[in-house]
């Protein structure tokens, strides 16, 4: 199996502080990997790194075989990396049909995601079109910018924890549609603070602690072994 | 009620009766009416970095003066006509804001202005000392008017003198600058601008190419600032240092923010006003700085949007107020 993303024993700092030592991983097309942890053991620092916003000071990023480490984030974009990240922002002032247009056009990448697409898959981002992605509620705006990233055709998706100060039923419906990008092959990395939100998507885990790797294997042994997830996840 | 007023187009009614000044006004008004056209138009490409982009220049007057002087220069030591010497005078300014830019877009915020402002500082000095080229503290003075003798052949417009025909020449250029900027700002283009000044970082990681665009935005502005500034010199009857000092950038700024920079529109109101009021009050005092800095001081805290802002806030709170008493 080769890895369509591979990160290499990166190390990555805001200004003097440490965040990431030495953190490894792999992530095979079609594949959903997940990032556990609890708050700032590094997995945003981890997404922001392999998307070139807080490039590392040392190790490699290697996408599709090319060592994309040091690149601008708006090149790894067009390279086919989909970052959605946590405070999952909208272009405010824009409408939401002009937030889909300016994904599509900004990632230069044609493919199956077009604008009607992602209309099929959130219904109610079709409904609200016209609406300003400001006026959206939480969920809404979630959803836009998860179809805002799609519109760009990305071939790995980064998810930093979609299901953050969401209702219960909305992470339900997000968990749903996210499940349905997989079946459709989509790769995803999926950053979660609740292991059960990301035990039901992932194929394959990695624990961090203190901006380590401290734990990697599948989900479903996860799954399957309660203690151990305690244990991992100190909870 | 507000349907019937925003059909109304605006933009052709201010245009006529800007378009009247010359037979209906005095001459004084036609100067006035000549400033604030050159000024909107100078506004509003400075408001392409403004309001559009989020990107706040303290130097955008070095892209008005470098297309006044190309202009003077083209005009004085070398008799290029009109209608050549005034798209050079925008595409030199382009090519300067292009060198210029190319630095600036590399800083961020409060480090793009003062680099904005070191180059407008570079254009002065150069203005102010390269006597053999710019005519130094003495200016290029003397800039004639274009030839507008064929305007004789449109009614109306034999009996006109030839600073009225200029004017006229001036609004219609203006008006044609205007529209092409507003096409842009409204275009795919402005809308990525639009993206970059909500949040850069987001931008960059959907995909865009943020200093490419800043450039671009950059390049576009300071082109049409040169357009203005050509159109000023030959308005003034010459290109002078004063109209590099960066004085004047912060007077643009003022116009932008005093008309609403969240507006396309917002801008030119702002030249006007501040153009209008300048007149005004230099007739009663002699202490127009204060009275600029009290104004301002009121608006930036009861209409941060500025008199366009203030505008459609008020025609929206009577709207609600009409709907209330109608249900």
């Amino acid at each position: 199996m080769t890895a369509l993303l591979t990160v290499e024993a990166i190390d990555t700092a805001y200004g003097l502080s440490r965040v990431l030592f030495g953190v490894s991983l792999e992530v095979a097309a079609g594949e959903c990997v997940s990032l556990l942890g609890r708050n700032g053991v590094g997995k945003t620092t981890t997404m922001r790194s392999i998307m070139g916003l807080t490039p590392p000071s040392r190790g490699r990023i290697v996408w599709r075989g090319r060592d994309i480490t040091g690149w601008p984030p708006h090149r790894i974009a067009r390279a086919g990396i989909g970052f959605v990240p946590e405070d999952r922002r909208v272009f405010a002032e824009l409408s939401v049909e002009e937030n889909l247009e300016v994904g599509a056009r900004a990632a230069r990448r044609g493919g199956r995601w077009t604008i009607a697409a992602v209309g099929e898959l959130f219904p109610v981002l079709r409904e609200r079109r016209h609406q300003r992605g400001g006026l959206l509620s939480g969920g809404e705006q979630q959803m836009l910018t998860i179809a805002r990233t799609l519109t760009g055709n990305p071939e790995l998706l980064l998810l930093d924890e979609p299901s953050e100060g969401l209702a219960p039923l909305v992470v339900d419906m997000l968990r749903d549609k996210i499940s349905e990008l997989k079946a459709q092959g989509l790769t995803i990395l999926l950053a979660e603070q609740r292991v059960d939100f990301a035990l039901a998507l992932a194929d394959r885990v990695y624990v961090l602690e203190k901006g380590r790797v401290c734990h990697t294997g599948s989900a479903a042994e996860l799954r399957a072994d309660q203690a151990l997830v305690e244990r991992l996840l100190s909870l | 009620m507000r349907r019937s007023a925003s059909r109304l187009p605006w933009t052709l009614i201010v245009f006529l009766a800007m378009a009247s000044v010359p037979w209906i006004g005095s001459r004084y008004d036609a100067f006035l009416a000549g400033q604030i056209t050159i000024d909107a138009l100078f506004a509003v490409s400075l408001n392409l970095l403004l309001g559009t982009t989020g990107l706040v220049s303290f130097g955008h007057v070095a892209y008005f003066g470098v297309g006044a002087y190309v202009y003077g220069i083209l005009m004085k030591a070398y008799g290029v006509p009109f209608v050549f010497a005034f798209p050079a005078a925008g595409l030199g300014a382009a090519l300067f804001a292009a060198i210029s830019g190319y630095f600036c877009v590399r800083l961020i915020k409060l480090y793009f202005a003062m680099l904005t402002l070191a180059f407008s500082q570079i254009v002065w000095a150069i203005a102010y000392k390269w006597n053999a080229v710019t005519g130094g503290d003495q200016g290029l003075p003397e800039i004639p008017y274009p030839d507008l003798g064929w305007m004789s052949a449109i009614p109306g417009c034999g009996d006109l003198s030839t600073g009225a025909r200029f004017y006229l020449l001036t609004l219609v250029l203006v008006a044609v600058a205007l529209a092409i900027l507003h096409r842009i700002v409204r275009s795919p283009f402005g809308r990525m601008l639009t993206t970059i000044r909500d949040n850069p970082e987001r931008a960059a990681f959907i995909g865009l190419n943020v200093r490419a665009y800043q450039l671009a935005a950059f390049i576009v502005a300071g082109g049409f600032a040169g357009l203005a500034g050509a159109l000023y010199g030959i308005f003034s009857r010459g290109v002078f240092a004063d109209y590099v000092f960066w004085a004047k950038s912060a007077e643009v700024i003022i116009m932008a923010i005093l008309g609403g920079m969240d507006y396309f529109w917002g801008p030119p109101v702002g030249a006007a006003a501040l153009v209008w009021l300048n007149q005004q009050v230099t007739d009663y005092t002699q202490y127009w700085p204060f009275v600029l800095g009290s104004l301002l001081l009121i608006l930036l805290f009861v209409f941060p949007g500025g008199l366009v802002g203030g505008v459609v806030a008020g025609v929206s709170r009577l709207q609600r107020i009409i709907a209330g008493r109608d249900a």
